[in-house]
C-alpha cells in the first residue's frame, strides 16, 4: 500500500520525525481554515500518487488565507498525469537552506534493509543515481541487528551532509529507521530533506510504502487503506477477495495462479488481442467466486469476450466447470462469448461437464495457445 | 540424482493437524514420500490419521524420529517462528509453502537460516519435487515423472503449465522447486542452479521468471559463468501495467526496470534462449538436450 503524502506525514509525526506544521484539506474552505491557523504564508500541495506535480502546477504558494483558498480551488480537482486531485496539504512555507535526499528499503538482492542518503536532494534521485553515483551514500543495515550510529555516521559523511545539518539529520535519520522497522514499511524515502534558515532539519516530502502482510499487526493499515481511492472494479473486486486488476482492452481473463494469469495476458496480446484485465482467482474456484469474477469482468462495458485459462494442481477442473455453470445460471443475460481451457487435475470431468452443458456461448480449446487465438477470433467476430 | 529431496529425505510437517497441512501430507505420503512425523503444539503424542506421530516442538520431533527436512503449513503469523524452530532443531532442508508472510519477519529470519548453514526454500512457494522419488510441498505429482529436465521457479501455476508442457511430450524432470515469489526468499535462483550445475541426472534446466526485482538478470550471469549444460528461460509478464511506482528507491538499487522485456533481454545476452509462450518453453527446453 502507498501512502499519500498528508498520510505520511500524520506517520512521521507521531514518530517524532520533523515535519513542517499542516493539514489536509478536501475542500479551497477547508484550506483557506488550515491557513488561518497556520497563520503567515503556506504551501498548498496536491494530494497525488505520482511524481512531477510541481511541474503540474499541482504546488502553490499562498500569503493569506483567501489566497490559500484561491489556490486549493485551482488545485483540487486538477487532472495530474490521469490522477485526480481530491485534497491538498497546507503547510507553514519555511526559508529553506540546503535540500538533502534520505530512504530506507528492503534491498531484496541483500536481503537486508537499505539506507541511501544524498546531499543532492530535491532533485530527480535517479538522474543523480544516474550521471553522479557517488554522489549517494547507500549503507546496508542488517535487520538482526538494526541501525548503529556508525551506519548514520557513514551515510552523514559519504552523503556530503553538510556539517552544520550533522546534527538534525542524524536525529531524523535514527527516527526514519525506527520509523520504518516499526511500521513494517517496505520503502520510506524523504526528498527533500530540508536544513531550515534557523538550522533545523525537516521532512519536506514524505513517501511510504507498506507491505500489506503485515496488516494483522498494525491496526493503523486499515483506516489509511479506506482514504486511498480505487477504481470502481477493483473496489468491488477487493470487497470480494479476488485479485483483479483493470487494463484497457475487451478480452476478459480469468486464471489461477498470479504467474499463470499473467502468462495468459501475453498469450493473449501476442495471438493480436488486448486484455481487458488481470484477475487471478487463485485455488478457490467455486461458483460463487467464479460468478463474481465473471460479473465484476462484464460490468467493465468494453469486454467482449472471456477467456478462462485454468491449470488444475490443487484446484480440480471439474469444480471450475461446475463453477462457470453456476455462474452462467446466475448471470442469464450474459450471451458474450467464454473460452475455457482447462488441464491438470480433473480436466477430463470438467471437460466433459461443460460439454455436457452444451451452453452456446462456451467453447472449449484443448491448449492455452489455441484458446487464446479463439478468444481473439471470437472477440473481432463479436465486434462487426 | 537429484537436488535437495530423494527417497532417503526424512520429512516432518509443521502445522499436520491444520486442514492444508492434512490435504497436502496426505497427497505426499501417497507419492511415496517418507513422512516421519508431524509437529502441532499441544497436540503431542497424537497420531496423525493413524500414522504419522505428532509432537509438540521440532526439536522432540527430530530427537525421535530422525527427521531432516520439514514442510511447513502453519499460518502467516506464525511463519517465522516455525522457521526458526526448525533451524534451530538442526534441519537441514525448511520449506515454507505459507504465503503473506510480513517481509520484514522474513528480513530476520533470512540471515539467521543461513548462517546455521540450513537451506529454506520460499516462503509463499509450491515446494519442490524430485519426480518418482519424492514430493515435499503442493505441486501436483500426476503431472511430471522423472527425466533429465531441472526446473526453478518463482511462480505456482505456470511451474505446473511449464511441467505438464514438458510430460505430455514425453520428457520428465529431475527436481522442479518453486522457490517463491515473495520479496525475500530463502534460496534464489542462483542457489538453486548451482545445485543444478553439479547434478549429474540433470542435463538441461529451465528457469521461469516473473517481473519485479533483478532475480533473474543475476541469474542470467550466473549460468553464463558457472553452468556448462543448456539452460532456457521464460518470464510472464510481458503485458502487464507498470505498477504504481512509489519514490525512486527501489530503481536506484537494482539498476532494473524490472520489466519481462528488461529480464528476456538479460537472459538472451546471456546466450540463453527465451520461450515466448509455456509451450515453446517446454520446446526449447527438450530440444536443447536432443
Amino acid at each position: 500500500m502507498d501512502l499519500f503524502e498528508y498520510q505520511a506525514k500524520d506517520l512521521f509525526r507521531r514518530a517524532g520525525i520533523p515535519v513542517p506544521d499542516g493539514k489536509v484539506a478536501s475542500s479551497p474552505d477547508a484550506a483557506q481554515k488550515v491557513a488561518a491557523k497556520l497563520g503567515g504564508r503556506v504551501v498548498v500541495k496536491a494530494q497525488v500518487q505520482v511524481g512531477g506535480r510541481g511541474k503540474a502546477g499541482g504546488i502553490k504558494l499562498a500569503d493569506t488565507p483567501t489566497q490559500a483558498k484561491e489556490v486549493a480551488s485551482q488545485i483540487i480537482g486538477m487532472d495530474i498525469k490521469g490522477h485526480k486531485v481530491r485534497r491538498v496539504l497546507v503547510e507553514r512555507a519555511g526559508d529553506i537552506k540546503a535540500e538533502f535526499y534520505a530512504s530506507f528499503l528492503l534491498d531484496r538482492t541483500a536481503k537486508a534493509f537499505l539506507g541511501m542518503v544524498s546531499a543532492k536532494g530535491g532533485v530527480d534521485i535517479e538522474e543523480v543515481a544516474a550521471t553522479d553515483p557517488e554522489a549517494i551514500a547507500r549503507v546496508h543495515v542488517s535487520p538482526l541487528t538494526g541501525i548503529q550510529p556508525y551506519h548514520i555516521r557513514r551515510l552523514l559523511y559519504d552523503g556530503a551532509i553538510p556539517k552544520e545539518a550533522h546534527k538534525g539529520a542524524s536525529f531524523l535519520i535514527e527516527k526514519l529507521y525506527d520509523f520504518f522497522v516499526a511500521s513494517d514499511a517496505s520503502l520510506v524515502e524523504v526528498n527533500p530533506l530540508v536544513l531550515t534558515g534557523d538550522g533545523n532539519v525537516v521532512a519536506l516530502d514524505g513517501k511510504v510504502s507498506l507491505d500489506d502482510n503485515a496488516s494483522y499487526r498494525q491496526p493503523s493499515y486499515a483506516k489509511l487503506a479506506g482514504e486511498i481511492p480505487l477504481p470502481k472494479q477493483e473496489k468491488i473486486a477487493k470487497e470480494k477477495g479476488l485479485n483483479y486488476v483493470k487494463l484497457d482492452g475487451t478480452i476478459g481473463i480469468i486464471g489461477n495462479g498470479a504467474g499463470l494469469t499473467m502468462s495468459t495476458l501475453d498469450v493473449v496480446s501476442q495471438a493480436g488481442g488486448s486484455p481487458a484485465n488481470f484477475l487471478d482467482i487463485g485455488g478457490g474456484a467455486n461458483a460463487e467466486t467464479m460468478a463474481a469474477g465473471i460479473d465484476l469482468i462484464f460490468s467493465d462495458r468494453k469486454v467482449k469476450s472471456l477467456f478462462v485459462n485454468i491449470f488444475g494442481g490443487i484446484t480440480r477442473c471439474d469444480l471450475v466447470a461446475k463453477g462457470i455453470l453456476g455462474a452462467l445460471d446466475q448471470l442469464p443475460n450474459l450471451k458474450a462469448p467464454i473460452v475455457v481451457r482447462l488441464d491438470g487435475t480433473n480436466a477430463t470431468e470438467g471437460r466433459k461437464i461443460l460439454s455436457d452443458a452444451a451452453r452456446p456461448n462456451i467453447n472449449m480449446a484443448p491448449t492455452m495457445l489455441e484458446a487464446a487465438a479463439k478468444a481473439v477470433a471470437l472477440t473481432k467476430r463479436g465486434r462487426k | 540424482m537429484s537436488i535437495l529431496l530423494d527417497d532417503g529425505t526424512r520429512v516432518l510437517v509443521q502445522g499436520i493437524t491444520g486442514s492444508e497441512g492434512t490435504f497436502h501430507t496426505k497427497r505426499n505420503l501417497a507419492y511415496g514420500t517418507k513422512v516421519v512425523a508431524g509437529v502441532t503444539p499441544g497436540k503431542g503424542g497424537q497420531k496423525w490419521e493413524d500414522q504419522v506421530p505428532v509432537f509438540d516442538t521440532v526439536q522432540d520431533a527430530v530427537d525421535d524420529t530422525g527427521a531432516n527436512a520439514s514442510l511447513i503449513f502453519v499460518p502467516a503469523k506464525f511463519a517465522a517462528d516455525a522457521i526458526l524452530e526448525a533451524t534451530d532443531a538442526g534441519i537441514g532442508l525448511v520449506v515454507c509453502i505459507t504465503e503473506g508472510i510480513p517481509a520484514l519477519d522474513m528480513a530476520r529470519v533470512y540471515p539467521y537460516v543461513r548462517a546455521k548453514g540450513a537451506t529454506l526454500i520460499g516462503p509463499n512457494c509450491p515446494g519442490l519435487i524430485s519426480p518418482g522419488k519424492a514430493n515435499m510441498g503442493i505441486i501436483p505429482g500426476e503431472i511430471t515423472g522423472p527425466g533429465p529436465i531441472g526446473l526453478v521457479s518463482r511462480s505456482g501455476t505456470l511451474t505446473y503449465q511449464v511441467m505438464y508442457e514438458m510430460f505430455t511430450r514425453g520428457v520428465g524432470q529431475s527436481t522442479c522447486i518453486g522457490i517463491g515469489g515473495d520479496p525475500i526468499v530463502g534460496s534464489n535462483f542462483i542457489d538453486v542452479l548451482g545445485r543444478f550445475a553439479h547434478d549429474p541426472e540433470t542435463q538441461a534446466v529451465v528457469v521461469i521468471g516473473e517481473i519485479g526485482g533483478d532475480e533473474e538478470e543475476r541469474a542470467a550471469s550466473f549460468v553464463k559463468e558457472n553452468l556448462d549444460k543448456p539452460v532456457v528461460a521464460y518470464v510472464a509478464g510481458f503485458t502487464a501495467p507498470e505498477g504504481k511506482r512509489m519514490g525512486h528507491a527501489g530503481a536506484i538499487v537494482s539498476g532494473s526496470k524490472g520489466t519481462a522485456q528488461a529480464k528476456a533481454e538479460a537472459f538472451e545476452a546471456m546466450g540463453i534462449r527465451v520461450g515466448r509462450n509455456p509451450t515453446e518453453v517446454a520446446e526449447l527446453a527438450i530440444a536443447s538436450i536432443r
